[in-house]
């Protein structure tokens, strides 16, 4: 059975269709993109899964739930953990308590257990700290746990982002356009990063706009078209696709595609 | 990479805590050798102080904005006198008492207020404050309306009243440490923490699992609590509460300590209580230019550390600076 599972999504805005009857499954494991041209509606998409914007018709399903309509919140409760296209970072907060935050999902805790600190709130605070350095270090931030996010720089704090996110334990990551703005060095440095990810078993979907990256690591891929599912299939399928050509011809970011 | 390098390593420390108690402690010691103006003027520090560490809670860590906490000073204040002068209660199950209303009000106010932001937020809580002021004048046979209350006895505990004002700065000085003590704790907690994530981003922290709506909630509760608990250690304290006492100055006074201080630092507010409060009498001197001169150090100060005096004494807040301006 599927992890994730969309079934005929909708999404209108006023007289915009942004979703339109949108289905698709993401199996355990896998690493799946949605790919599209810009407006296509992979960010609604997004939102829609994560709770953020409740769809105007379709269902949600997730691990074998139907999550349409549950909050932000309480989707990622479930496991459910998201990226921002858009940097999202808690600025006033070091990177190391970034990730710490990030555990908010598989910890426990209130104001008693702060003021008291009992036994088990020492060791679950240890335990996180040792696990937000090794996730740290596994994104490549191993010696910036005491700097202020906001002093990273742009590349880094996508990396941040994305080690707060898995110190979630996602059992599902949502990926909206992790490249964004990076150069070259640091998007095959991302690459590397969310294979990895992925064979350490979460399941990734994922949003991009750089194609070289969904060509070289998704093992599946869904394109989206005004708000349509116009081509799935892997890799190979998607590049002869003829309506998946005909969507891109002459956009030259992805004339290496074709 | 020559950034990187500079940003990286060694574990900061932040001298703030020992020398925000230490200075505390001095000017307490400094007090009891001085006059008793002196003392009056530190015990009113301490009690905003424990009003500041409050309001950070809600301003501070999680980033809203509230121009209302007076109401809950209030609160406390008028619990204490009616309970203490009124029916002649002891002053710690009256301090509990009246907190314990300040916080299922704040409850019962906060949860539909919450729902707005930003603008919205500062305008309805500041109607709260003005809604109280009003009640306090018109509710004659509870408040005594503008008369206010006065006899209200000092601090004590089981009969024994702390006679002295130095005796008393000594009781409000332990609040403050012990107010303070909690910030610091809930600060660095998973709560504390959920609490300031949410003041970095919202779409973020509920991306996380996080309720905001109820960690803004607790946020406001504990501001209301520690605001109580301040109102009613004035009332002890001065033995007088009038409406006036919990009006709109107060609310300009400890926004002026919070960003004058380190809003967001546990430190901050204290520092900032202490040092508006003891201003006005250092600059005594200068007679008529004293205004001017309180006014002129603190643009000065918010210009030139502009993330307040606790930063100054924070080697992360102080290398933080230090790489934004390698960064230009």
């Amino acid at each position: 059975m599927s992890l994730l599972s969309v079934r005929g999504l909708t999404k209108r805005f006023g007289g915009l269709l942004a979703n339109d009857t949108i289905s698709f499954e993401v199996p355990e494991g896998m690493l799946l993109a949605v790919i599209g041209p810009n407006g296509a509606g992979k960010t609604t998409l997004f939102n829609i899964i994560s709770g953020v914007l409740a769809p105007s018709s379709g269902t949600v399903w997730f691990d074998g739930r139907d999550i349409t309509a549950l909050s932000a919140a309480q989707t990622a409760l479930l496991g459910v953990i998201r990226t921002y296209q858009l940097v999202q970072l808690f600025k006033d907060l070091t990177v190391e308590e970034n990730v710490l935050v990030g555990s908010h999902r598989i910890t426990r805790g209130g104001i008693a257990a702060a003021l008291f600190r009992p036994r088990w709130v020492r060791e679950q605070e240890g335990r996180l700290r040792d696990e937000a350095r090794e996730l740290l270090a596994f994104v490549g931030l191993g010696q910036m746990g005491e700097v202020f996010a906001d002093r990273l720089p742009y590349g880094q704090q996508r990396l941040l982002e994305i080690a707060r996110a898995l110190a979630a334990k996602p059992r599902l990551l949502l990926l909206d356009e992790p490249a964004a703005g990076l150069n070259i060095e640091e998007t095959a440095a991302l690459a590397d990063i969310i294979v990895r990810i992925n064979r350490g078993g979460t399941t990734v979907l994922l949003i991009e706009h750089d194609m070289s990256l969904i060509m070289k690591i998704a093992s599946r891929i869904v394109v989206l078209d005004f708000g349509r599912v116009i081509a799935e299939g892997t890799a190979d399928d998607i590049r002869k696709h003829p309506d998946v050509i005909a969507a891109y011809l002459g956009d030259e970011t992805t004339a290496d595609l074709v | 990479m020559t950034l990187l390098d500079s940003i990286s390593i060694r574990s900061p420390r932040s001298w703030v805590a020992p020398i925000a108690v230490l200075g505390l402690l001095g000017l307490t010691a400094y007090a009891f050798g001085a006059n008793d103006y002196l003392v009056t003027v530190l015990g009113l520090a301490a009690i905003y102080g424990v009003f500041c560490t409050g309001l950070n809670f809600f301003m501070g860590y999680a980033g809203q904005a509230s121009f209302g906490q007076n109401a809950f000073a209030a609160l406390g204040g008028y619990g204490t006198a009616i309970l203490c002068a009124g029916y002649g209660w002891q002053p710690l199950p009256a301090l509990v008492v009246s907190t314990l209303i300040a916080g299922v009000i704040a409850l019962i106010v906060g949860y539909p207020t919450l729902r707005l932001r930003g603008h919205y937020l500062a305008m309805a809580t500041f109607a709260l404050g003005l809604m109280t002021y009003e009640i306090s004048i018109e509710w004659n046979g509870l408040t005594q309306g503008y008369m206010g209350y006065s006899g209200i006895p000092p601090l004590g505990v089981a009969g024994y009243e702390l006679g002295s004002d130095k005796a008393q700065l000594v009781a409000l000085i332990f609040f403050l440490l012990a107010g303070v003590w909690i910030s610091r704790r809930l600060r660095e907690s998973r709560f504390g923490r959920a609490v300031r994530a949410i003041a970095g981003s919202e779409a973020a922290a509920s991306a996380l699992g996080i309720g905001i709506a109820r960690y803004k909630l607790a946020a406001f509760v504990i501001a209301a609590l520690y605001a109580s608990v301040a109102g009613s250690l004035f009332a002890h304290f001065i033995g007088f509460i009038s409406p006036e006492v919990f009006g709109l100055q107060m609310v300009v006074l400890s926004f002026t300590m919070l960003y004058l201080g380190g809003i967001g630092t546990t430190w901050g507010p204290v520092i900032g209580a202490v040092i508006v409060s003891l201003m006005p009498e250092m600059l005594r001197g200068l007679s008529e230019l004293q205004d001017v001169a309180y006014c002129a150090i603190l643009i000065v100060i918010l210009i030139f550390v502009p993330k307040g005096l606790a930063s100054l004494f924070d080697a992360r807040t102080a290398r933080r600076a230090e790489v934004s301006t390698s960064a230009r």
